[in-house]
């Protein structure tokens, strides 16, 4: 190793040569090689490792980092369309400066004694998060709307022991990668489409009775779907399913639930989705935060990934405290020997991001920013179903994204967004690979942060675009 | 010396904060959103006419009506009685490696070119998030000596998950996907090295450590078979003890035709100075929210970045980021790829994180990080050590890397005062609680500390002052600490309640319901 | 409490199960051991004092005891003092069950785990304080102590779940010629330790009862048609037949065939018979507090049947806190022939639950 002044890193206080040498003197070493002695010399690395020079100043090091994401183009600085999955909306400062208070951000699992604060974040966030989806417990959150997914149709199978679950055609690919790679030899032997009528976007449920069968685990489906259909029949799918044994899991967008029903209002069992709409930037797609929410039956709950938090009583005197439930066995009921789960890590400051949100919100703030979104997006969609060549193929009813076609202008979306991207606008997400069946289109999506100005302006953007 | 060690008449903060739901107040408005604009309305009249009427929500849910200047009081509060590293001394929390998160990458991370970003947008708009992923990728490959990275799994465990599923692509690849369906791993490999396995379907055989505490490569031999499709281990182990006889735990392993993966939540000690690469693994990983500074978030969102050896680049997870020379990509063209582990890319802030770090320390700096590390926790083995209640399980005289599982085992046997006791008595000083095992605990009353890079010599000698004082309590006065915490936020907590499916409460309402009810 | 627990262990003759044993044992001047070490458990439970009910029976047999650590307690039955015997303790065992006792806590060595277990089965939670000079069964704690603190996490209700643990029966008077002959008497229902099966931070485990089924899965699933299985005796077994709808016997060995018992509670002939005649796999759990795989409690399992079987196609099946409650020993074996114990010496893999697997040191 390079003799010569060591240097004295902020980050390693015990770099610092005096406070060294009066350790490596107590240890009884002359140099902290010697605490090496139990790694073979075969095993060890006999060179540095080959590494850029490091900004050692701070100043230096966040020059060097912001000059590489200044090539970076944020979706503050464009005007986006992009959803499918990640959506652009609001974060209030509040959220902001809560989620970056050291204590929470720098927490890990704690103990129930010592972090009773972030505890009570998490049972506060559970607590708003089932009431706004309309079921009874949720669990600690998932890594993202995907994995939730995964674990609901996984537990479909584990709690029916039946071996097929039901998807729809629509789910998007990344969903269906996503989801087939969480089943692959699990209880679920196999993931069946089921279709939608390409007239509407609803689910087709003359298709869905005829794949119902004793082999049928659950069905899962999503409201509003991938390409922003409001799914309308979701109790009869309830009561079909019900009927036939099976479950019904739906994955939903909780920035809809304030205008939208939920599905715990009818029939599911099992709902699903990602909170990132709710307080979360978008960050490239790490803002996602799943969540899995069932009913009050003790072989549901058994079945969900094993960290809940539960309030309970003090021994002595009122008062509460919280009781990390890392064990699912506790219940009485258990029927675990086939469930193959783990637990640890997931997301869970972005559920304390959701929890601030939702605090702030309250049900008539969702309620308002559900109805602006819902009115939005019916504009944005008649501005754009004004263009000559555009045409929008689904009819139902539709809430934060839609599907837009572009097949009669003779232009792929590829060039389209090409153009808008000169225009500094993020086109909608390119549909035409995922579909085929749907040509050239796009998914548009519209939220709150799109002014009248904007969606004019898109649809004057497109106009000369598809000219 | 050492400066005299004062221990802190330490009290937490309590704030008796009401559950959020009960400070609501109707009507109150904690913020105000966009309308759509009158042109708009005026076209559509109500929102509501835009849903089928069955889709309406008839029942608005029943969330807290909070003003604004409440809710922050209320999460401040909360924040207040949490204890994150920022706070408190985390020495005794091992495993997790907590360690300093630099707050200029928190800065960074704030910036809109990287919290803005959607995943979906263009390549050309993101060149330079591109560029950190693809860098911090070469960073990860060359400190562990693999060809290629993923820093999609989120976690530690999703990408022992992947790994996983990676073994099961390969060996069907080559025809033998049903024949090799067992992993082996050891008792004193995390926990998630065998259920993750096992999530994907394996069967998983678990090896007891030998006499010595090491993995018992007599008990390995018989293990494997043709059965075998991978080794799923953790070296260093939680013992602190590397296993000097890795590699050829590895060739045995390669000679029954399995793969092998490290699970390397232990890195920190040995970062620069041994690679899994170099004992032969295929594959390996790094929780990047441990290892490289990315703050824990109460329990995440992390990353843990899987690498891989050339042959097995194929079947990692897509997108894989690509360089022309000019230009980054997104490339998914990868056919026998596993397929996606999560959506998107994974946390891609906390590979910002990780990239600003290492760029702020480079070689000699992770050296430092390593061999300080390792340093802490041999000084602080030697002030425990002096303790007359602890001791050390196997390996007498061997040195460990960057932690330690100890025992309370003779002073349990003295005083009956458990390693659980202490672990709430230790929090009325300051301390957050301390770790102590993975189930099943095979040394008994153990605590696992581990002494990041991050600490101070004073923080060291603090945490074992608080130990030897702990000690001596449970000699002289053992009911204060079997009744611990006296300066927490509450008392000790009814816990029995978890054991009964009707007792436990997950919600708000179900907890107004049971009070009620009386 | 059975107050002459211990007795002849430290004068060197091995119990006290007759009384001109005892007679011999106070003569070399053995002083009862049993009430020290109840007393030890019982200020683990002192804490509770105020909060629970203390029944118990007279004088020597736990009253005196239970005062002296401080406790107020109800006094059933009656005893002849200076002069109890088994049949007391039985007594004792059948009131303390009448009166509705949420734990029964004893302090003796085998001899007094038979005698409850005749008494009461496994119909209430049993916990043995360590005091006798035999005890190979599994229903102790690993010392007075620790058998005060489990009984205390039990009451408080900090643990609820329970697990079958064995009790032996080992033929005194053989015990005494240095021969050792251990059936397995019966069972007792135990509370089961916390920190062997529960976890944090990783998740994924089980408890007693779902592994117990997840062993019996993984063996059912794979039982091949045409091979004789020879069912060892113990719950884990159990578990076993359970799945296959069938009732065997639980302390005897049964023979299963294409998932039907060909042969109930079978002795050596019968199932050296069975051995030489089909292929044939033998299916063992671990007996009794030091882990005995052969040679404690399945002895119509001979060296010869062992022989033949081969130690390939022997299955051993035990749950996780079974394992971990040997705290690192070995399995043990002892059939009474050498060449067969070296076979079976080296590792085993222990069936632990569905498709889970522990591989184990076996020693003789």
């Amino acid at each position: 190793m390079a003799q010569g002044k060591r240097i004295v890193y902020p980050y390693i206080p015990n770099s610092a040569p005096k406070s060294r040498q009066e350790m490596l003197e107590a240890v009884g070493v002359r140099d902290v090689e010697e605490l090496y002695r139990e790694i073979p010399e075969r095993l060890r690395l006999k060179r540095p490792l080959n590494l850029p020079e490091p900004f050692v100043s701070e100043r230096d090091l966040k020059r060097h980092v912001q000059e590489i994401l200044r090539r970076n183009k944020s979706c503050e600085e464009a005007l986006s369309f992009l959803g499918a999955g990640c959506y652009q909306h609001h974060v209030p400062a509040v959220v902001d400066t809560i989620v970056n208070r050291g204590e929470f951000l720098t927490a890990y699992y704690g103990s129930t004694y010592t972090d009773q604060g972030r505890f009570q974040a998490m049972f506060e966030y559970v607590s708003m998060l089932t009431e706004l989806v309309g079921m009874d417990v949720a669990g600690y959150p998932m890594y993202d709307g995907s994995s939730s997914a995964g674990t609901a149709v996984r537990m479909c199978a584990r709690i029916t022991g039946r071996p097929e679950v039901l998807v729809p055609e629509s789910l998007s690919p990344m969903r269906m990668k996503v989801l087939e790679n969480y089943c692959r030899s699990s209880e679920v032997k196999a993931l069946r489409k089921v279709a939608i009528r390409w007239d509407t976007g609803l689910l087709d449920l003359s298709d869905l009775k005829s794949k119902l069968g004793p082999t049928t685990a659950g069905l899962y489906i999503e409201n509003p779907s991938y390409l922003g259909v409001i799914e309308t029949q979701g109790q009869e799918m309830a009561d079909l399913l019900h009927a036939n044994g099976s479950l019904f899991a739906v994955g939903v967008n909780p920035m809809s639930l304030g205008v939208l029903a939920p599905p715990g209002h009818y029939g599911a069992d099992i709902v699903t989705g990602d909170t990132q709409p709710l307080g979360v930037h978008m960050n490239y797609g790490g803002g996602a935060c799943g969540f899995v929410a069932v009913r009050d039956v003790e072989a549901h709950i058994a079945e969900l990934p094993p960290l809940l938090d539960s309030i309970a009583d003090l021994e002595e005197g009122d008062g509460f405290g919280f009781n990390l439930f890392a064990w699912a066995e506790r219940l009485s009921y258990a029927a675990r020997e086939n469930a193959k789960e783990y637990t640890g890590t997931s997301t869970a400051l972005w559920s304390t991001a959701t929890a601030v949100y939702l605090a702030l919100m309250g049900p008539e703030g969702m309620r308002e920013i559900g109805e602006t979104i819902l009115l939005k997006t019916r504009y944005a969609r008649d501005l754009l179903a004004e263009i000559p060549g555009v045409r929008i193929p689904l009819e139902g009813a539709h809430f934060n994204e839609f599907v837009a076609n572009f097949d009669a202008t003779g232009r792929t979306v590829r060039r389209i967004n090409a153009a808008l991207l000169k225009r500094n606008i993020f086109g909608g997400k390119d549909l035409s690979k995922e579909f085929p069946r749907l040509g050239q289109s796009a998914l548009y999506c519209v939220s709150e942060i799109h002014t009248a100005e904007d969606l004019k302006r898109l649809a004057e953007a497109l106009k000369e675009v598809v000219r | 010396m050492s400066r005299e060690i004062k221990l802190r008449k330490y009290h937490a903060q309590v704030w008796d904060e009401p559950l959020l739901m009960d400070l609501s107040v109707e009507g109150q408005r904690g913020l105000l959103v966009p309308r759509a604009e009158e042109e708009i309305r005026a076209r559509y009249g109500s929102a509501q006419d835009l849903v089928p009427a069955s889709m309406r929500r008839r029942r608005p849910p029943d969330l807290p009506q909070v003003a604004q200047p409440q809710v922050v009081r209320h999460y401040t509060r909360l924040s207040q009685m949490t204890m994150g590293n920022d706070v408190s001394n985390d020495i005794g929390v091992g495993t997790c490696t907590m360690k300093y998160s630099p707050k200029v990458n928190e800065q960074l991370c704030s910036l809109p070119q990287m919290a803005d970003l959607h995943p979906l947008q263009d390549e050309s708009t993101v060149q330079g998030i591109l560029e950190i992923l693809y860098k911090t990728r070469d960073f990860i490959r060359e400190i562990s000596g693999m060809d290629e990275v993923s820093f999609q799994p989120s976690s530690g465990g999703q990408a022992v998950l992947a790994a996983a599923s990676i073994v099961r692509a390969y060996h069907t690849a080559r025809g033998e996907g049903k024949k090799r369906n067992q992993v082996i791993t050891t008792i004193f490999s995390h926990p998630v090295d065998a259920a993750c396995p096992a999530t994907a379907g394996f069967e998983v055989v678990t090896l007891m450590p030998d006499a010595k505490g090491y993995p018992d490569i007599e008990a390995l031999k018989a293990a494997l078979s043709e059965r075998t499709a991978a080794l799923f281990v953790t070296n260093p182990e939680d013992t602190g003890l590397y296993n000097p006889r890795i590699d050829e735990f590895v060739r045995l392993v390669h000679e029954a035709g399995g793969l092998c993966f490290t699970d390397q939540a232990n890195a920190n000690g040995v970062l620069g100075k041994a690679r899994a690469a170099d004992a032969g693994f295929d594959m390996c990983h790094f929780n990047l929210h441990k290892t490289f500074s990315s703050p824990h978030g109460g329990m995440g969102p992390g990353c843990g970045a899987l690498a891989v050896r050339e042959p097995l680049a194929k079947f990692l997870p897509v997108p894989v980021v690509a360089f022309d020379g000019k230009k980054y990509r997104l490339d998914y063209r990868r056919p026998h790829s596993i397929g996606k582990v999560r959506d998107f890319y994974g946390n891609v802030q906390v590979v910002l994180r990780t990239y600003a770090w290492i760029m702020s320390l480079g070689a000699k700096g992770l050296e430092a990080v390593a061999e300080t590390a390792v340093l802490n926790n041999n000084y602080l083995e030697k002030l425990l050590t002096a303790i007359p209640g602890v001791s050390i399980s196997y390996g007498p005289g061997r040195v460990r890397l960057d932690q330690i599982r100890y025992s309370w085992e003779k002073l349990t046997a003295e005083t009956g005062v458990t390693s659980e006791d202490i672990e709430r008595r230790m929090t009325d000083f300051g301390l957050q609680a301390y770790w102590t095992s993975h189930h099943p605990q095979i040394i008994p009353e153990p605590f696992t500390p581990e002494p990041t890079e991050s600490y101070s010599k004073d923080d060291i000698e603090y945490w074992a002052a608080v130990m030897r004082e702990i000690d001596r309590e449970a000699r002289q006065d053992p009911n204060r600490v079997k009744s611990a915490p006296h300066n927490g936020v509450t008392g000790k907590i009814d816990e029995s309640a978890m054991l009964f499916h009707e007792k436990c409460m997950f919600t708000y309402k179900k907890y107004k319901q049971m009070k009620q009810a009386g | 409490m059975n107050p002459i627990a211990g007795m002849g262990g430290r004068v060197g003759l091995k119990g006290t199960d007759g009384r001109d044993i005892v007679a011999r044992a106070v003569e070399k001047g053995a002083r009862p051991e049993a009430g020290r070490r109840a007393g030890e458990a019982l200020e683990s439970l002192a804490g509770l004092k105020d909060r629970i009910e203390v029944l118990t029976y007279p004088d020597e047999m736990g009253e005196h005891v239970v005062r002296a650590a401080g406790f107020a307690c109800s006094v059933l039955g009656s005893i002849r003092s200076g002069q109890t015997t088994p049949e007391d303790t039985r007594r004792a065992a059948q009131d303390l069950e009448a009166a509705g006792v949420d734990l029964l806590l004893f302090a003796g060595g085998d001899g007094t785990a038979r005698d409850i277990c005749a008494a009461v089965g496994d119909r209430l939670p049993v916990l043995g304080i360590p005091a006798g000079v035999k005890m190979h069964s599994a229903v102790f704690g690993i010392s007075p102590r620790r058998a005060g603190e489990l009984a205390a996490l039990y009451v408080e209700g900090k643990i609820r779940g329970t697990r079958e643990a064995e009790v032996m029966d080992i033929d005194e008077e053989a015990f005494r010629q240095e021969r050792v002959c251990a059936k397995l008497y019966g069972y007792l229902r135990v509370p089961s330790e916390p920190r062997l099966v529960q976890g944090v931070k990783a998740g994924g485990g089980h408890g007693e009862a779902s592994a117990l089924r997840g062993i019996a899965l993984d063996v059912t699933s794979r039982m091949e048609p045409g091979v004789a299985y020879l069912i060892g005796p113990g719950t884990t077994t159990q578990e076993i037949l359970h799945v296959l709808g069938l009732s065997g016997t639980l302390l005897g060995v049964d023979v299963v065939v294409d998932r039907r018992i060909e042969a109930a509670d079978a002795d050596e002939r019968v199932l050296l018979e069975t051995v030489e005649r089909m292929p044939a796999r033998i299916v063992v759990s671990v007996i009794g507090g030091q882990g005995y795989l052969f040679g404690r409690g399945n002895q119509q399992l001979s060296p010869r049947i062992l022989a033949r079987v081969g130690k390939e196609n022997v299955i051993v099946a035990a749950t996780p806190g079974k394992i971990f409650s040997l705290r690192g020993l070995p399995l043990l074996v002892d059939t009474g022939d050498p060449d067969v114990d070296r076979m079976l010496t080296g590792y085993v893999q222990i069936v632990t639950g569905l498709k889970e697997r522990l591989v184990y040191p076996v020693a003789c």
